[in-house]
C-alpha cells in the first residue's frame, strides 16, 4: 500500500518539508511505498523576509519570489490549488471548483498568516506595511517623499510574522533618516501592545535602551483601536491618541479558516502538541510554522527546524517504527539594529534569548543567510 | 469562588506569555461596553499584567480566582 503525505502550503516550512522528505524517504518514493504532494494556492514560493528591506529601496519584492516548481525535487507532486475543505474524518482535502478531492495518510498544515487589516476601523486606507509586497512597494514610495513630519510604527496586533521587525524597522528608519540629514525633521514613535516594547522581556530590555539611545519615542499599552485617515490619527483602545504624517502598522494577523471549521484550533492556529507538532484534535495531523500554536515566535527559521522534525516524524511512520523526533523550541533571529549593523539572538523553550552586541559582521552575517536561503528552501541548508 | 457570570471566556492555559494578555486584550476588542470577559492563564506573569492592563485601559477586574493550576480573571469592559 502507498503512504501518501499531503502538504498544505507553499512557504518556508512546507517547501524545506517536502524537499527534506523526498531527500529522506528516497527509497520509499523509488518503491512506491510513499506518494507525497505539496499544495499551494499560488505557484510562487516568496521569502517575506526581503520585504523588511524594500521600503528602504535595498531589495526589490521580486528577490524573494521564485516559482516552487524550481525550488521541489521533481518526486514531489506540486499542486496548484486551493483547499476549500479539511475532512478529518475521511482524511480527505476538498478543493475550490471541479479539482478533485486527495485523500491523505499524513496531513502537514502549513498555511501561514494572513493579514487582516479589516478588522481595524481606518486602517486599511490609513495605513502603511512592509508585511506585503504591494505594501513595501507603496511604503518605499511614500517614504521617498516623506522629509519631515511624524513617523509612527503601531504594532497592532500579537502574534505577527517575525516578532523582531518592528524594532527593525524603527531602527533602520532612524539610521537611514540620519544618513540622508532627514532625522532632525522627523519624529519617530513606536507603540506597542503590552507594558514594554516587545513580546521577550530580554529583547524588550534589551532594546528600549537603543531607543532611548536614539530618540525613538515609545507608547506602550497600545493597543490601535481605530485610524481616522483624514485626520490623520491613530487612537487606541487605552484611550491615548496620536498624531501621524506617516503611519506604518504592523496588521492584526491570522491563520486561514478551514483550520477552524475543522475543529483544530481557534483563529486558524493549530492546537498542537507544542514537542511533536501533533494536532491535538485527531490523529495523522501535523502543523507547523505560524500555523502550529506552540507560543515560539512566528519566524521562518521556526518553521525551518519543525520542518526537519515532522520530516523525521513521519518518515518513521511511513517506515512503521515508532516517531522519537522532537522539537524543542529552537529560534534563531538576526536583528538590524540599523542600516549595517545587526544583533542575533538564539532560544529555545527552556533557555532565554540574550542579544549579541550589533555589529557589522552580523549585519552581513543576515544579508549573507537572506541569499543562501533559497538553499534552505531546496533542503540544503 | 465568584457568582460572576461572563459574557465570553478565553482559555489561554498553555500559552507563553504575552500570549494570555493577548488574548484577553482581543476578547475584549470584540466585546460590548459592560460585558464581561473570563481569562484562563496558567501564567504567573498574568497577575501583574491583567490588573496593570485594565487599569490603564479603564476596564475594571472585578476577580481574580485562584485555582491549584491556573487563574481566572474577570475583566468588565468599559
Amino acid at each position: 500500500m502507498t503512504e501518501h503525505v499531503v502538504i498544505v502550503g507553499g512557504g518556508t516550512g512546507g517547501t524545506v518539508l517536502a524537499n527534506d522528505l523526498a531527500d529522506r524517504l528516497d527509497a520509499e518514493l523509488d518503491a512506491g511505498d510513499v506518494r507525497i504532494t505539496l499544495v499551494n494556492d499560488g505557484p510562487d514560493h516568496v521569502y517575506k523576509p526581503v520585504w523588511l528591506y524594500v521600503p528602504f529601496g535595498q531589495r526589490e519584492p521580486d528577490d524573494g519570489r521564485r516559482p516552487l516548481d524550481e525550488l521541489v525535487d521533481d518526486a514531489v507532486d506540486l499542486r496548484i490549488d486551493r483547499v476549500s475543505e479539511i475532512d478529518t474524518e475521511a482524511q480527505r482535502l476538498r478543493f475550490d471548483g471541479t479539482a478533485p478531492a486527495v485523500d491523505y495518510d499524513y496531513l502537514v498544515l502549513a498555511t501561514g498568516s494572513t493579514l487582516e487589516p479589516e478588522r481595524i476601523p481606518g486602517l486599511v486606507d490609513g495605513g502603511y506595511d512592509y508585511y506585503s509586497e504591494v505594501g513595501s512597494t507603496a511604503l518605499r514610495d511614500e517614504l521617498l517623499e516623506f522629509t519631515e513630519g511624524h513617523l509612527v510604527l503601531s504594532v497592532i496586533g500579537t502574534p505577527h510574522m517575525c516578532p523582531a521587525a518592528p524594532l527593525e524597522f524603527v531602527f533602520m528608519a532612524d539610521d537611514w533618516l540620519r544618513e540622508r540629514g532627514l532625522r532632525e525633521d522627523v519624529d519617530i514613535t513606536y507603540t506597542y501592545p503590552i507594558q514594554r516594547v516587545h513580546g521577550n522581556p530580554h529583547i524588550a530590555e534589551w532594546a528600549r535602551p537603543i531607543m532611548d539611545d536614539r530618540g525613538i519615542e515609545v507608547e506602550t499599552f497600545f493597543n490601535a483601536e481605530s485610524i481616522d485617515p483624514e485626520a490623520k490619527t491613530i487612537t487606541s483602545m487605552e484611550g491615548t491618541e496620536l498624531d501621524y504624517d506617516l503611519l506604518v502598522t504592523i496588521p492584526p494577523h491570522g491563520g486561514i479558516d478551514l483550520i477552524e471549521e475543522a475543529g483544530l484550533g481557534d483563529n486558524g492556529w493549530v492546537d498542537v502538541d507544542k514537542h511533536t507538532l501533533e494536532a491535538q484534535a485527531v490523529d495523522n495531523v501535523y502543523a507547523l510554522g505560524d500555523t502550529a500554536d506552540t507560543g515560539v515566535p512566528n519566524a521562518g527559521s521556526v518553521a525551518h527546524y519543525q520542518a526537519g522534525v515532522v520530516g523525521q516524524r513521519l518518515a518513521s511512520e511511513v517506515r512503521g517504527r515508532p516517531p522519537t523526533a522532537t522539537y524543542d523550541g529552537k529560534t534563531l533571529c538576526f536583528i538590524e539594529t540599523g542600516m549595517d549593523a545587526a544583533s542575533f539572538v538564539e532560544f529555545d523553550y527552556e533557555n532565554q534569548p540574550s542579544p549579541a552586541p550589533p555589529s557589522e559582521k552580523l549585519h552581513w552575517s543576515k544579508l549573507a543567510y537572506n541569499d543562501s536561503y533559497w538553499l534552505t528552501a531546496r533542503g540544503l541548508l | 469562588m465568584t457568582d460572576i457570570e461572563p459574557d465570553e471566556t478565553v482559555d489561554a492555559r498553555g500559552a507563553a506569555c504575552p500570549g494570555p494578555l493577548m488574548d484577553l486584550i482581543g476578547q475584549i476588542r470584540d466585546a460590548e461596553a459592560g460585558d464581561v470577559v473570563r481569562l484562563l492563564s496558567d501564567t504567573d506573569q498574568s497577575l501583574t499584567d491583567v490588573p496593570e492592563w485594565a487599569e490603564e485601559a479603564g476596564n475594571e477586574l472585578l476577580a481574580v480566582e485562584e485555582f491549584d493550576d491556573h487563574n481566572a480573571f474577570y475583566v468588565e469592559r468599559s
